[in-house]
């Protein structure tokens, strides 16, 4: 199957802006689908509120399009009454981690086997710039018109520490990295996080003279690097990139079959 | 014969009838004076291969359902008021999306935290009225454990049919008071399944494109068919549009549903009406001090009738409007400030003759306090 056979091409042209990023993490998240062969039918896409979350009107699976935030708490009912189902969950950085944060961490707690995408272009793209919990210190966006004085989250960081047993980071520029870390995220048997540094040119980027989308993504280079390297050591500013945590532990949904092979016996 | 007889809180019973009814996922967060119903539930539903899910808040748990519903699988989740304020937004999302699923509300005394273990009915309009924007809901209530087993089952039935969340509007006192009722033999009850849709694999299906019956078969996510769902306004297809004639239509669908099906929903009980001069209104708990006063007076002569609501929405405001058309006192007997004597008064013609029966002080209303209540109506003193 191509790329395009997973697009529902009726519903195109799609709604983000020209040189948006969520579009780059579309395509690579297909190709890692495309290659791990998935049939349409066994996925199941949720996404809350926001342009990242439009994704799933685009895609051909079984499309959950829910509320601001709430996004995994409707994957965890999905995901647990058909555990056979591959569940896949984008969100932006607000979606996921400000209003949606709680549902973040104790998803990632349980260990449910979801994966879940963090679309982080750093500010609330879909209502018109305001800051995010991902924005950062000293940045400027509508609600911050003199500068941010909300510290970010390290997503990567909160994920592992809430319990994620498998953590990656990766950006619009390295796509290839993309594809294959969504890949391995989707095989992995377990609550998956992938943060995806993506631009959002319209309004992070305006507010902050941040440059073209080109420019943005290039910068992606030049901001980043691999987890460890010697780059990393040298300079603490570079963002690593990579696979930070992979694991095997428990996952929820085998768990509680074994609750109820429990219960049945006690019956 | 065998009876199934159990002698247990309301809580129990509704869990019971839930599980009579075909639950098979259940997602709670802990709240009195619900808690006994979640409890409940993490016990039963994995030995009948079901599944239960403590969430981390009460919009989670109604989120959580919403996706267990789609999947095919019969939902339900339990609060109380602060729970069920949470839910407000996942519940607009579920008439929305029109999602089959229970969601009971075992009334405590508010606003806010309020009286966590007391005696109130004040969430009657939140029920209809608290998720924003026009729609319309069912809700259904009970004042004994063998009704509420029967109204609990026709919540799962009537979600079914109309593919709509169905509100169980409980109180403290029925959750917690204990009670005997008998457990229908299965099949006693008629259950109502998810319509499925005849469209075989491979031909075009319109999840949002209602029969004409108004009725919507649904294909369960993750079966053969790969559609999209989605609380903004949407197409046959579940795709978002803001056509003008597709959002009337939507609009239109998500009410008439309802409205226009309230003489098949609508449910209520009847004691001493044929000739009654004072009618008394009431539902929940509050109808037993009601039906006891009613019977007591009866026994001395007084012409004492009352009408016992168990469905609250869609409001049965013709029904009410026939019975009390040659009544001289309409008394509305309630927990709250007169959330259904304000309906009833809209139903009825002349509604200067209708009175509240009311305590909004957490106490229990008992038969005097609507005896003296009677009393200072019918201008005789306390
Ligand atoms: C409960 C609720 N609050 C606020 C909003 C308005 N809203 C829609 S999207 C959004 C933020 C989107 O930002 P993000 O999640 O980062 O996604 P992006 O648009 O940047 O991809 C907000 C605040 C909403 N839809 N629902
Ligand atoms: S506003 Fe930003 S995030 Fe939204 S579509 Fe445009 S570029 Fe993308
Ligand atoms: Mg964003």
């Amino acid at each position: 199957m191509a790329v395009r056979d997973y697009l529902r091409e009726r519903f195109f042209p799609h709604m983000w802006c020209p040189g948006c990023g969520h579009g780059t993490v579309l395509n690579n998240l297909l190709r890692a689908i495309e290659n791990l062969k998935i049939e349409k039918n066994d996925i199941v896409m949720v996404s809350g509120i926001g342009c990242s979350a439009r994704i799933s009107g685009y895609v051909d699976f079984h499309t959950l399009h829910t509320i601001h935030g709430r996004a995994l708490a409707f994957a965890t009912g999905v995901k647990m009454s058909r555990p056979d189902l591959n569940l896949i969950v984008p969100m932006g950085d607000g979606d996921a981690l400000a209003i949606g944060g709680n549902h973040f961490i104790h998803a990632a707690r349980r260990n449910i086997d979801i994966t879940a995408i963090i679309m982080n272009n750093r500010i609330y793209g879909m209502t018109g710039g305001q800051f995010s919990p991902l924005t950062g210190y000293g940045k400027l966006a509508t609600t911050a018109p003199y500068s941010n004085i909300d510290h970010d989250f390290d997503a990567v960081s909160l994920a592992t520490a809430a319990g994620a047993s498998f953590v990656a980071r990766t950006t619009t520029y390295h796509v290839k990295q993309m594809a294959d870390i969504f890949q391995k995220a989707i095989l992995h048997k377990g609550f998956s996080v992938v943060e995806v540094l993506t631009q959002c040119p319209t309004y992070f980027g305006r507010k902050n003279r941040a440059g073209s989308a080109a420019e943005m993504v290039e910068n992606y280079k030049k901001s980043t690097t691999p987890i460890g390297s010697k780059a990393s050591q040298e300079n603490s500013d570079l963002i690593e990139r990579g696979i930070f945590i992979e694991k095997d532990l428990p996952e929820y949904c085998g768990e509680y079959d074994k609750i109820i092979q429990k219960a049945m016996k006690g019956k | 014969m065998e009876k199934n007889i159990k002698f247990v809180q309301g809580n129990e019973a509704c869990a019971e009838a839930a599980i009579y009814a075909g639950l098979d996922f259940f997602a709670g967060y802990p709240i009195t004076p619900s808690t006994e119903i979640t409890e409940h539930m993490a016990l039963k539903l994995p030995q009948i291969g079901g599944k239960f899910l403590q969430m981390e808040d009460e919009i989670a748990s109604l989120c959580a359902i919403i996706g267990a519903s789609l999947t095919g699988k019969k939902v339900m989740t339990a609060t109380s008021g602060p729970g069920f304020s949470l839910m407000q937004e996942a519940l607009g999302y579920a008439i929305m999306t029109e999602i089959p699923c229970v969601i009971v509300n075992v009334q405590r005394g508010g606003p806010s935290t309020g009286l966590p273990t007391h005696a109130s009915q004040g969430d009657v309009n939140q029920a209809s009225w608290g998720t924003h924007g026009d729609h319309a809901i069912i809700a259904l209530t009970a004042s004994n454990h063998q009704d509420l087993f029967e109204i609990t089952v026709e919540a799962f039935n009537l979600a079914e049919t109309y593919r709509t969340p169905v509100i169980l509007l409980l109180d403290e006192v029925v959750g917690h008071m204990r009670e005997g009722f008998v457990i229908p033999k299965p099949g006693k009850i008629p259950l109502v399944g998810r319509l499925r849709t005849s469209v075989k694999q491979g031909v075009d299906y319109h999840p949002y494109l209602p029969r004409e019956d108004g009725r919507l078969p649904m294909s369960d996510f993750g079966g053969v068919h790969r559609y999209n769902v989605t609380g903004l306004f949407h197409d046959m297809w579940g795709f978002p549009t803001d056509d003008p004639k597709s959002v009337h239509e939507l609009h239109r669908h998500l009410i008439d549903k309802i409205l226009n099906n309230v003489h098949l929903i609508e449910k209520h009980k009847e004691y001493y009406l044929d000739d009654a001069t004072t009618i008394l209104i009431s539902y929940g708990s509050s109808a037993r001090s009601a039906r006891h006063l009613v019977e007591n007076r009866r026994s001395r002569g007084e012409l004492l009738g009352l009408l016992e609501l168990q469905t609250i929405w869609p409001f049965p405001y013709g029904l009410i409007r026939k019975i009390c058309a040659d009544a001289r006192y309409v008394v509305v007997v309630e927990m709250n400030m007169g959330q259904i004597l304000r309906e009833v008064k809209i139903a009825i013609d002349d509604p200067e003759k209708v009175f509240l029966a009311n305590r909004i002080d957490g106490s229990y209303i008992t038969p005097t306090d609507i005896r003296n209540i009677l009393r200072l109506i019918q201008g005789k003193g306390v």
